[in-house]
């Protein structure tokens, strides 16, 4: 029986990070409890936080569910993670740069060509080209998990358009509104500051050809998407148009937003659409969400990209097994932070002990994200095991494997009261000029009684992450 | 400010008004089944699916008006792109793509509106027609209430008036129109006193009817109604009313950006057209001509405004 870290009771004892939270936890009785949660769904409702899940039938506005139990860090604690994750940050965006030009790191044998250069996600039409300030990557969401008090493991790196930030902001605000006697009691570091630092770090990327104050868009793919509300919100906080691809021309050297007042230029784009939808003239003619055009206005310094289109090929789950050896060969540094141990299937030893192995491993598919095309070895049947094993068998370099972590836990509201729930962690590191982190970051838990699956679409739910102050 | 966004703000307040015309027509509808003798009342019905702009879409669901077929049509309906639920629905939905151009409160009041549309639609007992009127006139006052307490006075404040005011305006005129098309065919019965019932129904859809007696005193004549309708200012659904006050929002935003596009130009001609107006004329001209080249008037205003402000196609 594994044993799992519980990260307010360890020994019978209550962890000092969670010692203030002990008594809170016995003033909420079922029926304060229920109340209390209503009032959150409620709020969370007339906010607007919702999932839009079209086509599926019933309430096109799903919530997540939010759990109350904040889960706790200390300073300490977060210093080390803190730093791991910049370094990790940086490391990929040197890798990136690398790889779009003289390829080093592969001359120097350091990570096999192939795995790079024949990556899906290498875009062959920016090699060559070096974004502003060097940055591919400017928000890198890292996924961690704990395993003991000092025990922290990246799972995986998210260099796109990684989401949930809006989760991390709105969980705050709605325990603040909650409970504000927590924070009288507790020293809780803000994160309020993320959507100034994402506005700053956006404009510290503009193009050399801008000689203004920075228009920054973020490009969403529409209403429709799941994470609209995520795209309107961080817009809104950051006082920045919320534009669609139909909003958006090329004329000349420069991309323009249609306005009201005629047409505007727009300096800066984030966007949260995948690379192969951005530019119907340049990768998939068949998109309706992208601008004609784009790419080339993006490679004669018209404007910025965030992230760099390319940017797919560092969070990899392949390469992922690579970025230790990345912080070596560019920072000359060692990793902070350990990446869980990986079985590459696309080499013939790995795959031999995956095979072998396969109910105690969890594997996974190198492109897939969200929990699907993943098995969870102890959790599920032989003839599941089986089914994968064949998968695998059918095309080994598209899966990789790792041990079954024990994933801590920390208290959750469930029906019956407070119990252990496993979780993660994503902070979002913003790279431009600076490198910042806000001292947060989404938790999500698996709702599910034994679950290790966190994801939202598999049952997840989110908490409010804190990081005391010294 | 985009110009989508423009157009979606434009659309919850013409989606808005809409949902609360029909709902007006219903309650109208609903009025005269009440009235002691039913008979020669079918045409009430039919004039009320023709204000409403889908008495075609009716027909071939339907066939013959009945009430309970058109309660249905026009409030629950989701064939029926006009219908309550449909109008409601729809600016929720502008709402939601702009969600950021709008304030807490008016994002509250349109998905208190969709949220609680669909606890009626699924509801196993139906409620009663009044009550349901009474729930779009309660639900859409409180958008409008919302907007003018809490809205920012930007250019989105300015679009949001401008579709409300355009929309107004259509439909009181449509409104006239049926009533006066359809139910008096020849111009010789205008003015006559027989047609108070049916002027008094208009009056009541238009939600002015106490409102009139207050404004003008003596017997109900068609010319009064009609300066009523058209020309006076104080009337909110007035024809001039409504062309006023997208004069004054489209004057507002030419501030605000501090040049004249088209829109501006044909607001005035048309409002000076209608300051130049007298019932004597109107009436000469012929009340359903004014009517129809009201609309087209109107509906040729919304397409200058499309094309200066929402369509995002202005040159560089």
């Amino acid at each position: 029986m594994t044993t799992y870290f519980n990260e307010m009771f360890d020994a019978g004892q209550v962890r000092d990070p969670y010692a203030r939270l002990q008594d809170w936890m016995q003033s909420m009785p079922a029926d304060r409890r229920l109340e209390k949660q209503a009032e959150a769904e409620e709020l969370f409702r007339r906010i607007g936080i919702t999932f839009a899940v079209y086509g599926e039938g019933g309430d096109p506005d799903r919530l997540i569910p939010f759990d109350m139990f904040p889960r706790v860090f200390t300073a300490q604690e977060w210093a080390k993670l803190d730093r791991g994750i910049k370094q990790r940050a940086r490391a990929l965006n040197a890798f990136l740069v690398d790889v779009y030009g003289r390829g080093e790191i592969v001359r120097a044998g350091r990570i096999p060509g192939n795995l790079v250069y024949q990556n899906a996600a290498y875009e062959i039409s920016v090699s060559g080209f070096v974004p502003p300030k060097g940055v591919y990557s400017h928000i890198v969401g890292i996924d961690i998990v704990r395993t003991g008090p000092t025990d922290f493991y990246v799972l995986e790196d998210n260099c796109r358009t990684p989401s949930g930030v809006s989760y991390m902001l709105e969980s705050r605000e709605m325990m603040m509104r909650m409970f504000p006697d927590l924070f009288r009691e507790n020293r809780i570091q803000p994160v309020d500051r993320y959507p100034d630092l994402l506005r700053r770090t956006f404009a510290s990327v503009a193009p050399a050809k801008c000689d203004r104050e920075p228009t920054v868009v973020i490009l969403t793919p529409g209403h429709f998407n799941s994470a609209y509300y995520e795209h309107s919100f961080l817009a809104d906080l950051m006082g920045v148009e919320l534009v669609e691809g139909q909003d958006l021309f090329v004329d000349g050297a420069f991309v323009y937003m249609r306005t009201t007042q005629g047409p505007k230029r727009v300096d800066v784009i984030y966007r949260r659409i995948d690379d192969a939808f951005i530019d119907p003239l340049c990768f998939r003619p068949d998109s309706m969400l992208g601008v004609p055009g784009l790419m080339d206005v993006y490679r004669s310094g018209g404007v910025t990209i965030c992230s760099a289109p390319g940017a797919g090929v560092a969070d990899d789950k392949a390469v992922y097994t690579y970025v230790p050896e990345m912080i070596r060969f560019y920072l000359g540094e060692e990793p902070i932070l350990e990446n869980v141990p990986t079985w590459k299937c696309a080499e013939a030893d790995d795959h031999k002990y995956v095979d072998e192995n396969m109910a105690d491993l969890v594997v996974k598919e190198v492109h897939g994200s969200g929990g699907y095309g993943m098995l969870v070895g102890p959790k599920s049947t032989k003839a599941e095991v089986e089914e994968f094993r064949a998968r695998v068998r059918a095309n080994p370099s598209n899966y990789i494997a790792q041990p079954t972590l024990a994933l801590s836990t920390t208290p959750t509201f469930v029906a019956e009261g407070v119990a252990p729930r496993h979780v993660d962690l994503r902070p979002y590191c913003l790279v431009g000029e600076r490198i910042e982190l806000v001292p947060g970051g989404m938790t999500r838990v698996a709702l599910k009684d034994g679950s290790l699956v966190v994801n939202s679409s598999q049952g997840g739910g989110v908490k409010d992450t804190w990081v005391l102050a010294e | 400010m985009l110009s989508r966004t423009a157009d979606n703000l434009y659309w919850i307040a013409r989606y808005m008004e809409r949902a609360e015309t029909v709902a007006r027509l219903l309650e109208v509808g609903a009025r005269i089944a009440l009235l002691p003798s039913a008979k020669g009342y079918r045409s009430d019905w039919d004039s009320l699916l023709r204000a409403s702009g889908n008495a075609s879409g009716y027909a071939q669901k339907y066939g013959e008006p009945d009430q309970k077929s058109i309660e249905d049509y026009l409030f629950f309906d989701r064939d029926n792109p006009n219908s309550v639920a449909n109008c409601i629905t729809s600016a929720r939905e502008n709402g939601r793509i702009v969600r950021t151009a709008l304030t807490t409160q008016v994002w509250d009041a349109l998905n208190t509106a969709f949220q609680e549309l669909r606890r009626i639609e699924t509801a196993r007992k139906r409620q009663e027609l009044s009550q349901l009127t009474d729930w779009v006139m309660k639900q859409t006052a409180m958008v409008r209430g919302a907007i003018d307490a809490t809205l920012l006075r930007d250019a989105g404040y300015n679009f949001l008036n401008i579709g409300y005011y355009l929309e107004r305006g259509d439909s009181t005129a449509r409104l006239m129109d049926v009533k006066y098309y359809v139910l008096l065919p020849r111009a010789d019965f205008v003015g006559s006193g027989l047609d108070n019932d049916q002027w008094m129904m208009l009056l009541r859809a238009l939600g002015s009817h106490r409102a009139f007696r207050w404004a003008y005193g003596g017997d109900l004549t068609a010319s009064k109604i009609a300066h009523f309708l058209i020309l006076n200012p104080q009337c909110p659904r007035a024809l001039i009313t409504c062309v006023a006050g997208m004069a004054n929002h489209l004057g507002r935003l030419a501030k605000l950006y501090d040049t004249e596009t088209p829109a501006q130009a044909a607001v005035r001609a048309l409002l000076a057209e209608l300051e130049g107006q007298s019932t004597e004329k109107i009436f000469d001209e012929g009340l359903h001509e004014f009517l129809t080249r009201f609309v087209r008037q109107a509906a040729g205003l919304g397409a200058v405004i499309h094309d200066s402000y929402l369509s995002g196609d202005m040159a560089l």
